[in-house]
């Protein structure tokens, strides 16, 4: 007797999928838990943290916007290698509207938010065509040259960097608004993925041309997707650059492509919450292992490997499954 | 002044071409994306390295054992990550750059950082070209260049593996069908590319220091010669190397050394964006663009 494997939905996941058959408190906690408890546990976990880890935390939350950032991206049918391209974008915006202009950073944030997003999306207008991994190259490609060009030209302090710029004030402050930010991100573009627009968006990932036949003009809908995508990247870029008080050649680095890559490999794709989920695995980890210096971004790089081939999935994926669903053995005929 | 620019220009075009050949030979010809390669070019000149100086073996002995353990460790990755993710480009994208990343900044963390760490001259001299100096191991370069360029030609178009490498690019089913085992092929194109950078690096590593960050920029070079050029072409990676070569040279004579690698990534992007097939590419448009 050969066995297989089967899953079914859990009896509470059926009767509560539909909003209209809501009966008991029991099925409402059921489907609040899941998005309420994560809330509450990072503002826990921010009321017992150290100054030190306050700041981990902030930081943490703004690698989660970039590796949405990257998810929403990857949705639409574009896959980067180069989220640092609107973190540096965003940075460098809000970095010399600051430090040249003395403009308050509560203003440069929102400005260097749109405008880096429209920086971005001018910029890659011309490769949007492109698919696949032509697409890809080309984002791996953009900062390090902008990286090169800022060191050829000098400008915005070259490679030095613009140091002195202000803060929002305290690190207090810089959670509030980062949490907030970051949970207002996942579940706005959550909900946004589940109506028809976002519907059309994975249209356009799984198959592009059928879209197109389907009248939509599919260019329009993926500059507007990647408008979104690289205002979150640019927000955390130009949030980083207040909380750092620096913006320099580094904003363009490596880490801010690989890390949220790396979070989504971990996190599971195309659900918004993995990223965040894998952020917050990873970068709290990579500061724990701060004291092995450069075997930091080995251990990444293999943990990256080990993910996308071993737990394609993703964690979150994984978890959801668990949650919703319960497996059982069934004897099959051969 | 004018002649000597030619020359370096020539040379340094050399340099390009020998550094995509390989890089060339697994993601221009077979199609399978290995972003280690940059790593894996600079492990032989460090493997290279160990054997000459930890091992103390001569270099007749260390440069094909290097050679070796670098088309294996390339085989390796091919086998054991690059097969389970097969045909999803992107995770192989990824999975590849994680190895190359994991392996240089290894390098990195183990302190292979110095002036120390060179490779020896094949042959320690110097030649009047017309009235500029070249030193024989440039000389050398532009070989084993020729060399590797005219044998790469020959492999694709007139043996039966070669021709399984291209095969497997064009049309993987068709290729099955016809009874060529398209995992054993892309394994094989992987070790083949991985020799190629292993070679190139023992010839042109001499000329500096072996440098982590030279990784990097091996990868991002053998990329823009490739793209320009375009995948699955042998003539235009000499077309494409010769064109960035000499624009490299030219940058560097009247501008400064700190733009000649804006000049390679300029290339890349202009071509993705007009061609990005590349010049002489010839792969299906719809999967490139809509």
């Amino acid at each position: 007797m050969a066995q297989r494997r089967e899953r079914i939905d859990r009896g509470i996941k059926v009767r509560s999928d539909d909003v209209f058959a809501l009966t008991s408190w029991r099925e409402m906690a059921y489907l609040a838990a899941p998005r309420v408890f994560p809330v509450l546990a990072l503002f826990i976990l921010v009321l017992v943290a150290s100054v030190y880890w306050e700041r981990v935390l902030v930081t943490t939350c703004m690698f989660a916007l970039l590796a949405m950032s990257w998810d929403i991206l990857a949705s639409a049918g574009m896959v980067s290698l180069g989220q640092s391209l609107f973190f540096g974008i965003g940075a460098y915006i809000a970095g010399t509207l600051n430090y040249y202009l003395g403009i308050s950073p509560w203003l440069t944030i929102p400005i260097a938010t749109i405008g880096g997003g429209l920086v971005s999306t001018l910029v890659l207008l011309p490769v949007l065509r492109l698919r696949g991994i032509y697409f890809a190259m080309v984002t791996m490609i953009l900062p390090l040259m902008i990286e090169r060009i800022v060191e050829a030209t000098k400008i915005f302090g070259g490679t030095e960097g613009i140091s002195g710029i202000k803060t929002l004030g305290s690190v207090h402050i810089e959670f509030v608004v980062a949490a907030v930010v970051v949970w207002t991100a996942l579940f706005g573009f959550r909900r946004m993925m589940s109506t028809d627009y976002g519907l059309l968006l994975k249209g356009i990932n799984d198959n592009d041309r059928a879209v197109m036949s389907a009248g939509m003009n599919i260019y329009y809908y993926k500059a507007q997707a990647l408008f979104m995508a690289s205002s979150v990247g640019a927000f955390a870029g130009a949030f980083m650059t207040h909380a750092y008080q620096f913006v320099g050649m580094p904003v363009f680095a490596l880490d801010y492509s690989i890390i949220p890559i790396a979070s989504v490999a971990v996190g599971g794709a195309g659900t918004l919450a993995g990223p965040m989920l894998g952020s917050f695995i990873l970068v709290p980890l990579s500061e724990l292992l701060r004291g092995l210096g450069g075997l930091r971004v080995v251990i990444y790089a293999v943990i990256l490997v080990v993910c996308t081939v071993g737990l394609p999935e993703g964690v979150f994926h994984y978890l959801s499954r668990k949650y919703n669903q319960f497996e059982r053995w069934v004897k099959v005929e051969r | 002044m004018l002649q000597g620019t030619l020359i370096y220009g020539f040379i340094n075009s050399v340099i390009l071409m020998l550094v995509a050949l390989g890089f060339s030979v697994t993601f221009g010809i077979s199609g399978v994306a290995n972003f280690a390669y940059g790593a894996l070019y600079v492990m032989a000149g460090y493997l290279t390295w160990l054997g000459l100086h930890s091992l103390g073996l001569p270099f007749w002995l260390a440069a094909p054992g290097a050679v070796a353990i670098t088309a294996g460790v390339a085989a390796m990755i091919y086998w054991f990550i690059l097969l389970r993710v097969r045909g999803l480009v992107v995770s192989e994208v990824i999975a590849t750059f994680g190895v190359g990343l994991a392996i240089l900044e290894l390098f990195r963390y183990l302190g292979f950082i110095g002036f120390e760490y060179t490779l020896p001259p094949l042959i320690d001299a110097s030649v009047m070209i017309g009235d500029t100096y070249v030193d024989a191991q440039r000389l050398c370069i532009v070989g084993a260049g020729i060399v590797l360029a005219a044998f790469l030609w020959f492999f694709t178009h007139y043996t039966k593996t070669g021709l399984a490498f291209r095969g497997i690019a064009q049309d993987e089913r068709t290729s099955l069908t016809l009874g060529i085992n398209a995992d054993k092929v892309a394994a094989w194109s992987v070790a083949f590319g991985a020799g190629y950078a292993a070679l190139a690096a023992l010839v042109i590593l001499p000329l500096g220091t072996i440098a982590v960050n030279e990784g990097y920029n091996v990868l991002v070079n053998a990329l823009a010669v490739c793209i320009v050029g375009g995948l699955g072409s042998t003539v235009g990676i000499i077309v494409a190397s010769f064109l960035i070569g000499f624009a490299q040279i030219l940058t560097a004579t009247y501008l400064e050394t700190s733009w000649m690698m804006i000049v390679s990534l300029v290339a890349i992007l202009a071509i993705l964006v007009i061609k990005p097939s590349g010049l002489f590419g010839h792969q299906k448009q719809l999967e490139e663009r809509i």
